[in-house]
């Protein structure tokens, strides 16, 4: 099995280490619920990745549905999977690069934390999508930090203390630097695994492969459980000895979408707003996951 | 998009302001040009002009879809009819530091919150950072394309609440604060060329950067821009007005529906 790292506190954890949970090589195709119990925990750093295709819904509900609590969510676009999260009370920081409901408006519930701290209080660590997409990169390739041309002239770096600079030593330019992320869990949504465990997505297949790459344990939700993945045009295949867990989940990137299975809610998105909007009415919808079994 | 209207424009003219906006937008794009589209009204323009004057405008969406032509407007930057109807697909981390970072895009086709004299984008907060009156969606990919793109192109319904002297927080840099200020931050594109407003167009002033009138709408007033500045908005010797939509446009521009909506976006 390849590993890497050196054992050197300052390095870079191992990654897949978390894997040694499952002893074996290969993915195990478990229950959601299982896999959330045993991979997510209290205080964790958790990424639920998916640039607006294949944002894994159904793993988020469940983790409401655990009551995990004092989560760092970690995701470019928080999207309405994390305004859940955060009005649910399960994270007391986020780090983020875009977080609004797209081509609708305000993501509510992280703006009433953010503002009150309802339910909880949140801290946020801000970035650009560029340098979010960096760090994933950094994180992945076991390296400490990324380099890109970013920032520059920008007010974030005064606030968020994870962009710095750094001077090219080859030419003395001066470039934006962001430190990697490692989550201590990532969570995938795909199209299809087939029964070694072996994940594959494709579409927009956004910051997924980095995401999981970076993170010290994974799991991967997907559509559908299948003998053998047909090659596809552009898809991303996830060994299964990268993730930690492979759990079914039909419909579960719903109200986003699944390329080649079902399209984006645009109407359930849009009417997310009143129910993001009111306490209330979020508490109403609350419980109707936390009843869902 | 709920915005109130300027007054009078659609009785008097039968097109609305933020119709009027979409097409001289849209009439800036040139074909050919491959340009980083932003979501929302930068959105709405781009196809816009691929359906008129520039069918081989190359739209490329931060979701990783490069050539994409969409015939529908997507409510999202990464809805699936972007993905089914693109070149190809690359990834973030790709569109980013492949597309993006080396200058290969002629256009970055932007909006936001709040705009200010020398051209500097605010879509993070209103107010402080730490207790903001107005808590925005934050960067996206905007600082990167007003970074690197070769122009760029900023649409914006002109009002004074967002038309400021000087933004609560610089999320995109403009001209910074002043017309060399982009060569010292070692920014390499050039960039606001352009700000269309559902009033008129604002372009930076070649010795100091601040964004002057330069031309306007059909039935607008100089007073009228300037009521809705936030800042002595200086009006450009050869103020020129913008042609009235023609019907081709108007008619092509209505025809257009985002996806999952029976609504002119």
């Amino acid at each position: 099995m390849p590993h890497a790292g050196t054992g050197d506190a300052a390095a870079p954890p191992i990654a897949g280490a978390g894997r040694a949970h499952y002893r074996s090589d290969v993915a195990k195709i478990v229950p959601l619920p299982q896999a959330v119990s045993e991979l997510v925990h209290d205080g964790d750093t958790v990424a639920l990745e998916g640039f607006t295709h294949l944002i894994p819904f159904a793993a988020g509900h469940e983790i409401i549905r655990q009551r995990r609590r004092d989560l760092t969510l970690v995701r470019m676009t928080p999207d309405l999977i994390y305004d859940q999260l955060i009005g649910a009370g399960c994270a007391s920081r986020m780090v983020f690069s875009w977080g609004g409901n797209p081509g609708v408006g305000s993501l509510h519930r992280m703006r009433d934390a953010l503002a009150t701290g309802w339910p909880a209080p949140l801290e946020i660590e801000e970035h650009s999508h560029a340098g979010m997409a960096n760090r994933y990169v950094a994180g992945a390739s076991g390296l400490p930090f990324a380099v890109l041309r970013g920032y520059s002239g920008t007010d974030l770096p005064t606030h968020t203390d994870t962009i710095s600079t750094v001077e090219c030593p080859f030419t003395g330019e001066r470039l934006a630097a962001v430190a990697a992320i490692n989550p201590d869990v990532t969570i995938v949504h795909a199209q299809r695994a087939d029964r070694e465990g072996n994940v594959q997505l494709w579409g927009i297949t956004g910051v997924q492969k980095e995401a999981v790459l970076a993170a010290r344990r994974s799991l991967a939700t997907v559509e559908e459980v299948v003998d053998e993945l047909e090659p596809v045009p552009g898809a991303v295949v996830l060994p299964g000895w990268v993730l930690d867990a492979v759990s079914p989940a039909p419909g579960g990137a719903a109200p986003s979408y699944a390329h080649g299975y079902y399209d984006r809610d645009n109407a359930a998105y849009r009417a997310w707003d009143a129910i993001s909007r009111d306490r209330e009415a979020f508490t109403r919808w609350l419980r109707t996951i936390e009843e869902a079994a | 998009m709920s915005a109130e209207p300027v007054a009078g424009t659609q009785a008097a003219s039968g097109w609305t302001a933020d119709e009027m906006m979409s097409i001289a937008a849209a009439r800036t794009l040139r074909d050919g040009q491959a340009c980083f589209v932003g979501i929302g009204l930068p959105s709405t323009a781009a196809n816009l002009a691929r359906r008129l004057h520039a069918p081989r405008l190359v739209l490329i969406y931060e979701s990783g879809t490069l050539d994409t032509r969409p015939d529908e407007l997507p409510l999202s930057i990464g809805d699936g009819i972007l993905a089914e109807s693109a070149l190809t697909v690359v990834s973030v981390p790709e569109i980013f530091n492949y597309w993006l970072q080396p200058g290969r895009i002629d256009v970055g086709f932007l909006s936001g919150a709040q705009v200010d004299r020398l051209g500097n984008i605010n879509t993070t907060v209103i107010g402080e950072y730490d207790e903001p009156t107005v808590r925005l969606p934050g960067s996206g990919g905007a600082p990167e394309i007003a970074a690197s793109c070769r122009e760029v192109i900023v649409v914006m319904r002109h009002r004074m609440r967002a038309f400021v002297e000087r933004v609560d927080f610089v999320t995109s840099v403009g001209h910074g604060s002043g017309p060399d200020d982009r060569a010292l931050l070692g920014l390499r594109g050039a960039g606001p060329v352009r700000v269309i407003t559902d009033l008129g167009v604002l372009e930076p002033d070649p010795d100091t950067a601040e964004l002057v009138l330069t031309a306007l709408h059909q039935g607008i007033t100089v007073e009228q821009a300037r009521a809705e500045t936030g800042w002595p908005l200086q009006v450009a010797a050869d103020l020129v007005f913008t042609a009235p939509p023609s019907t081709t446009e108007l008619e092509t521009l209505r025809a257009m529906r985002t996806v999952g909506s029976k609504e002119i976006p």
